[in-house]
């Protein structure tokens, strides 16, 4: 690890100003996923900012009958929250699905967010990396690529956002709201969050350098049923190789809305809005979900070693949807 | 309690010549070598700079001073002799460091121990009250949950914080439905909450009836 001097931040705003006065500081909160990365050199921060110990951890109602996640809130106790597994089942699941217990009392809710992809070639320094090491190159292309994206890649990276959370907040509609280094607070809904690489797979997020997240903001909780369904290569403690959320409302036999965000396909949450389209209004039945699932992974690319997702994404989603609608 | 210094010099560092690859295949602990010494791959001549912490452990204030870069599970083997919580991975990945913060189970290896300052640490060391062994430590032994043991302080030391997780009401994975929470801990629900821990001797079916025993003892 290289060296770096520590400091422990007092409040947001400080927070958010002293990491932007030093292009080389990083907010540090769990550390789960920085201090891995700073081991292996990948992130070589000069300067650290704790953040684990500001106000931030605490679920509040908002005036609208949402939630208010502080960035702070750790992944065990957002799921373990009452209020969010009895609103919000699909992301208590989420984050149960992640990671292990140890973890998860570590982890927090920004932090989460902004963990970086488990891409084998960005956490290999020997290997050409475009997203570590722009203009580099992309070793997953014609490497082994069985993890990585079908979805919104492009040919300088095909990596895949890993968050399980992410994606059930990308179901509920959740803004994320963070307090520039100017402290000026902003807000944007959790799909602006994470940018798709083009031909720049370094930058990875909408925020700038210092931008502070300070909140995840859960809408009202959507009407119908939520579920979220993670496959994997072992039951537990592994990371999705696809996943879905969906929160379906039926009315009588038909489909009234249906929202679905994937995992483990693409370089951040993924919300088919074609297949959502399909199936407002269409009988509950498995044309329904078969043709959603067609439509949802249409522009799906396979770069041979995960061209089976392609068919795993569509049959997880197809089921995903049948058990939510069972219980709908 | 004395402090217990297992650092290597810096001097003993910049000697070594290929440093790194030597300490590497000599089978020392990752983490000993970036406890307290600059590493190579840093700046030559950077200053080791070393703040001040003070540390509840197992009920006992220790104050050290430490590299920033010090992570908690080197801080208490390199510098504490507290060499119970064990490296496997220094990833999070194995859990084999596991120790409780405040009651709550974290991988150690993955924390600076700056972060950490005025926390209630407890490690395997100091689960016992005196020769009392804590019970899930004795229902460990009772049923021979674990071969080599590299696994087991860490495999102790979680299912300890899994209980009182289980106990607060929190669900798992395994839960048929999260807003009930937990019912009975079967043996799915255990494996579940213990993912977080591997054993390469792959003691689990003792390890999980141990943990099964402790539970209703606790
Ligand atoms: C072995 C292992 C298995 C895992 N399995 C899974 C899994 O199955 N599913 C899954 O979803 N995740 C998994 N994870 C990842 C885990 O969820 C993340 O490491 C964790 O959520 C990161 O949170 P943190 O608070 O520790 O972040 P940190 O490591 O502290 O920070 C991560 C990044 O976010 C930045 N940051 C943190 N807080 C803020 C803030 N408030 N504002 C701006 N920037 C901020 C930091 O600067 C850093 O760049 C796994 C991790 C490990 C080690
Ligand atoms: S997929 Fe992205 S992260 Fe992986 S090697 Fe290619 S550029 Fe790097
Ligand atoms: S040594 Fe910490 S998880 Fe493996
Ligand atoms: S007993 Fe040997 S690793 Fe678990």
């Amino acid at each position: 690890m290289q060296p770096f001097t520590y400091q422990r931040a007092n409040n947001v705003k400080e927070a958010a100003a002293a990491v932007a006065a030093n292009r080389e500081a990083r907010f540090i909160s769990g550390g789960t996923n920085l201090l891995d990365l700073m081991k292996l050199e990948i992130e070589r921060p000069t300067h650290l900012l704790d953040i684990s110990r500001l106000p931030l951890d605490s679920i509040e109602e908002t005036p609208e009958g949402g939630l208010r996640v502080g960035a702070q809130v750790r992944n065990s106790d957002l799921a373990a929250d009452p209020r969010v597994r009895s609103r919000y089942p699909v992301l208590s699941q989420a984050l149960l699905a992640g990671a292990s217990g140890q973890i998860r009392n570590k982890a927090s809710t920004a932090g989460n967010l902004l963990q970086r992809t488990r891409c084998f070639y960005f956490y290999d320094r020997n290997m050409p990396c475009n997203k570590r090491e722009p203009g580099t190159g992309c070793a997953a292309l014609e490497g082994f690529n069985r993890i990585h994206a079908v979805l919104g890649a492009s040919e300088a990276c095909i990596a895949v956002h890993p968050s399980d959370m992410a994606v059930a907040m990308a179901a509920l509609n959740a803004e994320v709201e963070t307090t520039l280094p100017d402290g000026t607070i902003r807000t944007m809904p959790i799909g602006d969050l994470h940018r798709l690489p083009g031909a720049t797979p370094h930058v990875e997020t909408a925020l700038g350098h210092g931008e502070m997240i300070t909140a995840v903001i859960l809408p009202p909780a959507p009407p119908g049923r939520q579920l979220y369904r993670k496959v994997r290569d072992r039951a537990s403690y592994a990371f999705a190789l696809v996943s879905v959320a969906t929160v379906i409302e039926k009315s009588g036999d038909r489909i009234r809305s249906a929202r679905i965000a994937i995992g483990g396909v693409a370089p951040k949450p993924w919300r088919p809005l074609e297949a959502e389209y399909v199936l407002a209004g269409a009988a509950a039945a498995d044309s329904a979900f078969t043709e959603a699932a067609e439509s949802a992974l249409a522009g799906a690319v396979g770069r041979g070693g995960n061209d089976f997702k392609i068919p795993l994404a569509k049959r997880t989603l197809r089921q995903t949807l049948a058990a939510a609608v069972e219980g709908a | 309690m004395a402090e217990t210094d297992y650092r290597i010099t810096r001097r003993a560092v910049l000697e070594g010549g290929a440093a790194t690859c030597l300490f590497l295949a000599s089978g020392l602990p990752v983490g000993a070598q970036n406890a307290g010494v600059v590493m190579t791959a840093g700046p030559a001549n950077a200053p080791i700079s070393r703040i001040p912490m003070t540390f509840r452990i197992n009920a006992t204030e220790h104050a050290l001073e430490l590299d920033p870069r010090t992570t908690l599970l080197d801080a208490l083997r390199n510098h504490l002799g507290l060499t119970g919580s064990k490296k496997g991975c220094d990833h999070g990945q194995c859990g084999a460091c596991t120790v409780l913060v405040n009651g709550r189970r974290i991988n150690s290896c993955l924390s600076l121990a700056a972060q950490h300052e005025g926390d209630e640490i407890t490690t395997v060391e100091g689960l016992a009250d005196g020769d009392r062994l804590h019970p899930v430590q004795a229902a460990f032994v009772a049923q021979d949950g674990f071969q080599c043991g590299y696994c087991t302080p860490g495999q102790i030391c979680s299912a300890v914080g899994m209980l009182e997780e289980v106990r607060a009401g929190w669900p798992s994975h395994a839960s048929a439905d999260v807003a009930s929470g937990p019912g009975a801990l079967t043996e799915a629900e255990i494996r579940e909450r213990m993912s977080g821990n591997i054993c390469r001797c792959a003691a689990y079916p003792n390890i999980v009836a141990a943990i099964r025993d402790a539970a209703e003892e606790v």
